[in-house]
């Protein structure tokens, strides 16, 4: 399954599941990993929202869909990212500093 | 083209679900959100294992494109309605290929699936089938396709248009960010290429911004119908989408689509390359 992920990502421009592991083939010592869970008022975790990373100057770099745990996951460079989720229960935003390994960062939708 | 002949709306697709002639189909890269539930009566396409050659880096040819229509149930006088997620990216490389391929009447849902999602529309997991055609492809078109050596000889005289994200486009991430880094090509973009993102031409939900929005855009960046354009990106399918809004919306004359992109381009030994936010020099 990691070999056909890895294989995908490399060909296409396509998200990868959200929900799966890191492929073995990253190398957390490169990657900057911005990686967390959208969560409606409720604290209830929102599957298929979609998560837009903007850099440090507004302008949209990548989107994905949440997971049916309401993850999500980019790999970035280190810096300073908003999310923005939009989703049927509503939008919302976070902002993040980012540093190489994995960052962590909640967004709630309202 | 214009607006009215290349994009359909999401109220315009719930109201002709049924109408005789015309077939939905959603691409994508990854068709499990398709088996997840699609618009009713919609079929997919598979961008990687229907639209790609198997062996050799190229897209389906002039069979195989005829052979995949004919056994999914599309005709050649069926208008296509293409929808897909990733802000119908790979919807919109498929346009290409029916616009490449000869085929009379394809447009694309405004806002793909994310607008249909987000809007709580109908979707259904029924399994589609519908009885096979004979399809009839035509040469390719190749005045809409851009090989690497007119990318090359682009350089100075051509719009170039660069449409990956500014930090792709300067060379400090290598593929979008959902995509770990880690690739095999040189980073950076092609001299002389203006950097207008995709996401320029369309607003948070995927649909395209207003006609008057995007002539300001790309006038704004120096990319106007007086001289021949080149897009390109990573793979070839988010600069489908701006040669969609350059040559299907905004009507410009000579647009191509460079779709070997950077994996091509950022490979080729000897060719110049620009680091940075300028696009530089010839």
């Amino acid at each position: 399954m990691t070999a056909v992920t890895s294989a995908n990502t490399a060909a296409g421009c396509a998200a990868p599941d959200q929900s799966a592991p890191i492929p073995a083939s990253v190398d957390l010592e490169k990657e900057t990993v911005i990686t967390g869970t959208v969560v409606a008022d409720s604290g209830e975790a929102v599957a298929g929202a979609y998560v837009r990373l903007l850099d440090s100057t507004g302008e949209f770099t990548a989107e994905v869909v949440t997971s049916p745990e309401g993850l999500f996951r980019f790999f970035a460079a280190p810096g300073t990212w908003t999310l923005r989720a939009l989703s049927r229960h509503g939008n919302g935003d976070a902002t993040v500093t980012a540093s190489q390994g994995i960052n962590q960062v909640g967004v709630t939708v309202a | 083209m214009s607006r009215d002949t290349a994009l359909v709306s999401a109220d315009w697709a719930e109201k002709n679900l049924d109408a005789p002639g015309v077939v939905f189909v959603e691409v994508d890269e990854d068709t499990t959100a398709y088996d997840a539930g699609h618009i009713p009566g919609a079929i997919k396409l598979d961008w990687k294992t229907d639209l790609q050659d198997p062996v050799r880096r190229d897209f389906v040819n002039k069979q195989q494109f005829e052979a995949l229509l004919s056994e999914r149930g599309i005709g050649n006088d069926d208008t296509v309605i293409l929808y897909g997620g990733n802000n119908n990216w790979f919807a919109a490389y498929a346009y290409w290929y029916f616009k490449l391929y000869g085929h009379r009447d394809v447009k694309l849902l405004d806002g793909g699936r994310k607008k249909w999602e987000l809007d709580a529309r109908t979707l259904t997991k029924d399994p589609v089938t519908r009885p096979a055609t004979q399809y009839v492809a035509q040469e390719p078109d190749l005045t809409i396709r851009a090989f690497r050596d007119e990318a090359v000889a682009a350089i100075g005289t051509k719009n170039l248009v660069d449409v990956r994200s500014p930090d792709e486009f300067a060379g400090r991430l290598l593929a979008p960010a959902h995509l770990p880094q880690e690739q095999a090509q040189r980073a950076g973009h092609i001299p002389t290429a203006v950097n207008v993102p995709w996401s320029k031409a369309a607003n948070e939900d995927g649909t395209f911004k207003s006609d008057d929005d995007l002539r300001q855009i790309y006038g704004d960046a120096g990319l106007d119908d007086s001289k021949a354009t080149i897009a390109y990106c990573r793979i070839g399918e988010r600069s489908s989408h701006t040669w969609f809004v350059l040559k299907e919306l905004l009507g410009h004359q000579d647009v191509k689509n460079y779709d070997g992109s950077w994996t091509e381009y950022g490979s080729l030994v000897g060719v110049p390359v620009v680091l940075g936010d300028e696009p530089g020099k010839a």
